[in-house]
């Protein structure tokens, strides 16, 4: 009978270990009343994203002076941000450099005396990140409508997102005449802890995406209709939808009706933003992302060598909206769009300098303190006065 | 006073083995001297062995250890040999069957054709069990329910790893092997196929899934509450009914108005649960071969209703919609 007991108790731990999130959930019912349209959350994982997804205080803006100079006329190699006036430029740096480097400062992209030099990696990422944070903003309104997104929205502070992503060929397997589980039957963190695709986000996310339909609208199957995609093919778009859950924080209902996934007629509205962003992935990996690969020193590449990439997780970070919906862009009106068309020149990066690393604990330039860099903003402040008052 | 044969058993019966009746010269096939076990005696029979195995017992043993191994060495192998993973991942890992579009040929060995062969020894290992049951439900002049309610389950196995790949044409159709695997197949078989719900068969095989498990409980309960009667020598009260089945009896009729009988109900029971799989399986087998979407054929046939609209219905952006 002891025995019995001590099983049952051992058994009973395991299955409460089991669990990786312990109820109590709640459930907002999202749909009509019987099919099943429900948004299931844990309060014991949504209630700590609150605090990570709150927006930074704006810096104070100087008012703007007509007539004043702009940044690309008074500083060299100014090239997305030159529109700017001298005083918004100076506030957007240290905005940026509050979003991303707050520890190391301006040494972080800057080094040495010449900060107009493009002797560091990071500067050379960054400018393209503007880039692209512009393009999201002007040209992907379908997914990110009028919220947009800035460098806050993935950085939070970190110099490296905190959500990125690099292919992956899956954990090691035997060679030889082993059975091939086609990167599938493994634990796969990236679609949710299941047993489907390992990475889910190579063949959606980047490159030429994969066909994500793999249903068919048809009641009966049709003639020529190749009707051999099978499960295999449907768990590998199932795996993405996992990946999408997991970013943000939401289950299958958000997009799809309970009843008819592939239907659109009944599918809540955010299906259709969703459908954008997954548009919008793939074309700023293939435009932003993947071209910055040679520019990346080694330990940030992936261990396929491949650049850092974005998924879904990078703006959303868990929540259905990035920083609950909250906009950035009316404080920083200067990522609403490219500011001129010079502005959008696609860099070259088919042969670059060996860059400076500011991770690298013995940099060859020395790094700028942060009284340098003080010196340095309040006499570009003041050459911007000089010039204005004359 | 101590009851007799209630979960748990309070008194054991141990003696010499019953070695069971006598079968001539096929004695040999029984194997094994039997042993006495309180843990086993406190949840059934204290006895265990001898068993008889014979010749479908003994090449079905074989067969399925040869299935076992070859679907166990490749999720080993997909591990890359390595033993702690293996037994950490174990639930995930699975051997595959062909890829998608691969067709009914023989594959590469890495490209379904463990899976194949693994398919194969498992399916004659079951046959061959089969076989066993029925020769020895045969052998002790019983009726053939045993049989035939296994071959029920068999007739799913069958169609999910065998008939309908074949109809469909492709060996990509069928079930991976794995604990896990085999469960997102089964959710990934519905959206595939828009909604297994909406398959007529599916809902009768649900019918007698739930049903069996109302009828096993309504049973087991009517049996163990007139157990201090004498209620579990059911099949006595049959021919001989007795204040057990007379209270049973009443107590359904009060309540529902209705009772089965001490034999019916047990045809119930085996209906129902043979039905589940008999079911199931012409609901898979219908799936893909002559039903693309459940759910749209559900529309056409007037059984998916619609219902009010809560959202502004969305147009497939792919199609410009926005």
């Amino acid at each position: 009978m002891k025995l019995l007991k001590v099983s049952a108790v051992a058994l009973l731990a395991l299955g409460v270990q089991g669990c990786w999130e312990a109820p109590p959930m709640e459930s907002e019912q999202i749909g009509y009343r019987g099919v099943a349209m429900w948004q299931t959350t844990n309060p014991d994982v949504t209630e700590p994203l609150v605090a990570l997804n709150q927006i930074p205080v704006a810096l104070p803006v100087s008012p703007e002076v007509p007539g004043a100079p702009k940044a690309g006329d008074v500083y060299q190699n100014v090239q997305v941000l030159g529109d700017l006036s001298v005083a918004e430029f100076t506030r957007t740096m240290a905005a940026i450099t509050q979003w991303v480097s707050p520890e190391q400062g301006c040494a972080y992209c800057h080094q040495g005396a010449n900060f107009a030099a493009d002797d560091v990696y990071t500067k050379v990422v960054s400018r393209r990140m503007m880039q692209m944070t512009q393009t999201i903003n002007s040209e992907w309104g379908d997914h990110v409508k009028d919220t947009g997104v800035t460098c806050y929205t993935c950085h939070r502070g970190k110099n490296v997102p905190e959500y990125i992503w690099f292919e992956d060929n899956g954990p090691a397997h035997a060679a030889g005449m082993s059975a091939n589980n086609y990167q599938q039957n493994n634990v796969a963190p990236k679609a949710g802890y299941t047993s489907m695709l390992s990475d889910p986000l190579t063949p959606y996310l980047a490159g030429e995406p994969d066909k994500i339909r793999i249903a068919h609208e048809n009641a009966l199957p049709l003639k020529g209709q190749n009707n051999n995609e099978s499960m295999q093919a449907l768990e590998r778009t199932w795996s993405l939808m996992m990946h999408m859950s997991d970013s943000l924080g939401v289950n299958c209902t958000y997009c799809h009706n309970s009843r008819n996934f592939a239907s659109w007629e009944q599918s809540p509205p955010a299906r259709v933003s969703a459908w954008h962003g997954l548009q919008m992935v793939p074309a700023i990996n293939n435009t932003y992302m993947t071209p910055l690969q040679p520019v990346y020193p080694q330990h940030r590449l992936g261990k396929l060598d491949d650049a850092p990439k974005a998924n879904c997780s990078t703006c959303h970070q868990g929540v259905n909206k990035p920083l609950y919906g909250v906009s950035m862009l009316d404080d920083y009106p200067v990522w609403k769009a490219p500011l001129n068309d010079a502005a959008t020149v696609e860099p070259d990066y088919s042969d670059v300098p060996d860059y400076l690393d500011p991770n690298n604990p013995e940099p060859t330039a020395a790094l700028v303190t942060p009284e340098a860099i003080e010196v340095a903003i309040s006499s570009a402040i003041r050459a911007t006065s000089v010039v204005v008052s004359q | 006073m101590a009851e007799y044969q209630n979960i748990f058993t309070q008194v054991q019966i141990h003696g010499h083995g019953e070695m069971g009746i006598p079968i001539g010269k096929e004695t040999r096939n029984r194997a094994g001297k039997p042993i006495f076990s309180w843990l086993l005696g406190a949840f059934g029979n204290a006895q265990l062995g001898p068993i008889y195995l014979g010749a479908t017992g003994t090449f079905s043993l074989i067969f399925g250890f040869i299935a076992f191994e070859i679907i166990g060495l490749n999720m080993l192998a997909s591990v890359n040999w390595d033993p702690v993973q293996f037994v950490r991942q174990l639930f995930w890992l699975a051997l595959e069957p062909p890829p998608p579009g691969s067709g009914l040929g023989i594959p590469a060995m890495a490209e379904g054709g463990w899976w194949l062969l693994a398919g194969f020894f498992l399916t004659l290992s079951i046959l061959l069990w089969w076989t066993r049951t029925y020769l020895r439900a045969r052998a002790l002049n019983m009726g053939y329910h045993i049989p035939w309610a296994f071959a029920a389950a068999i007739w799913l196995y069958l169609v999910l790893g065998f008939i309908r790949p074949l109809l469909m044409g492709d060996w990509g159709e069928a079930v991976p092997f794995g604990i896990f695997p085999h469960l997102d197949w089964t959710a990934a078989f519905s959206m595939r196929y828009g909604n297994l719900f909406y398959n007529p068969f599916h809902m009768l095989s649900i019918v007698f899934l739930y049903g069996s498990a109302v009828l096993f409980g309504m049973h087991a309960a009517t049996i163990l509450a007139v157990g201090r009667y004498g209620g579990e020598r059911e099949i006595e009260q049959i021919t001989d009914r007795g204040t057990a089945t007379e209270r049973a009896s009443l107590f359904w009729r009060w309540t529902m108005g209705f009772n089965a009988t001490m034999e019916s109900i047990h045809r119930w029971a085996w209906w129902f649960a043979i039905l589940t799989p008999i079911t199931g399986g012409i609901g898979i087998l219908l799936t893909g071969t002559v039903v693309d979407n459940w759910y749209m054929w559900g529309v056409k046939h007037g059984i998916a209703p619609s219902y009010p609209e809560v959202y502004v219905p969305s147009i497939d952006p792919a199609l410009g919609g926005n």
